[in-house]
């Protein structure tokens, strides 16, 4: 396949995976609002948050919103001297 | 949804449960002491609405530094009475502050949104999508590819409302947020994200159906 057929590809499986989403998306934007703070500490603190609250991968990759809103509590806690 | 929490002893996340403790009564006290409980409450939002401020600058070249502050303050008061408002779900599975945390970065997420989409028209016509069904018949293209985008074509005109071709194609394709989107739409974000949700289903069904396998693909596209 040369260079330009495989970005055509590339582009295509991107167009698919932003139209149909990931699967198994069953939180919405309210739950996923409530399980952030705990899913991000969990996050930081590599404590397997994806074990502790199920769906919430799914929800932030197919919702951009929470995505970003997601990248941007970690970004915080992560900016903060870490408590003893 | 309430799912059990084990945070190990000894957790970086853990040691905050007396302080959230001490946040939770002294906001529940009255006088004096509350008072001063809020007056710290908003010097955190007000920090972390400067700090989702600040990482949205760029998005936004047009604006002055007075409007900057002026958005920040105004989402750390919006997220204040947010706060107060849900004073009683905070469960304490994680620390009060990063709670509280995450009603700023919304109000100030949200708003900043907002303010750069003020003025723009939403592109809500389905321009993206004549592009994708160009795609699909572009020499080269595999056969299977080809067929899928063409399937998925005919399923989003066919399967879908009009609504929701619009709503998917708006926030999937053109990258419109999901609240300016909701705010022009007179609607939620929560409502707007089932709208969403409901015709990806459709469209995976209806795929599905005609023997895709869709998530092969999406595996290799991640
Ligand atoms: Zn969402």
């Amino acid at each position: 396949m040369s260079d330009s057929e495989q970005g055509e590809t590339r582009e295509r499986e991107t167009v698919l995976t932003r139209l149909l989403g990931p699967s198994g998306d069953v939180l919405g934007c309210e739950e996923c609002f409530i399980e952030l703070d705990r899913y991000v500490e969990l996050d930081v603190a590599s404590l397997d948050p994806d074990r502790h609250v199920p769906g919430m991968r799914a929800h932030l990759e197919g919702c951009p919103a929470c995505a970003e809103d997601f990248q941007s509590l970690k970004a915080l806690l992560e900016s903060e001297p870490r408590r003893p | 949804m309430t799912m059990p929490t084990e945070i190990p002893a000894g957790d970086p996340a853990s040691p905050s449960a007396d302080d959230s403790r001490l946040w939770l009564e002294r906001l529940g006290a009255s006088g004096p002491r509350r008072d001063a409980a809020i007056v710290e409450l908003h010097a955190l939002l007000l920090k972390a609405a400067r700090f989702e401020i600040d990482r949205r600058r760029a998005s936004l070249p047009h604006l002055r530094g007075d409007d900057w502050e002026d958005l920040a303050h105004e989402s750390a008061a919006d997220a204040l009475s947010a706060l107060l408002a849900k004073l009683g779900d905070f469960r304490g599975e994680a620390r009060f502050t990063t709670w509280a945390y995450k009603f700023a970065l919304l109000e100030a997420s949200v708003k900043t949104r907002r303010r750069g989409w003020q003025g723009r028209e939403i592109p809500i016509a389905d321009d993206a999508w004549a592009r994708l069904a160009d795609t699909s018949v572009t020499a080269g293209a595999h056969v299977e590819d080809t067929e899928l985008m063409e399937a998925l074509r005919q399923e989003m005109t066919g399967t879908l409302t009009k609504r929701q071709r619009e709503v998917l194609v708006a926030v999937t394709l053109n990258d419109v947020p999901i609240d300016v989107l909701a705010e022009r739409l007179e609607t939620t974000r929560g409502a707007l994200y089932k709208t969403l949700h409901d015709a990806r289903r459709k469209l995976r069904i209806a795929l599905a159906e005609r023997g895709f396998r869709i998530d092969g693909t999406r595996e290799e596209a991640s």
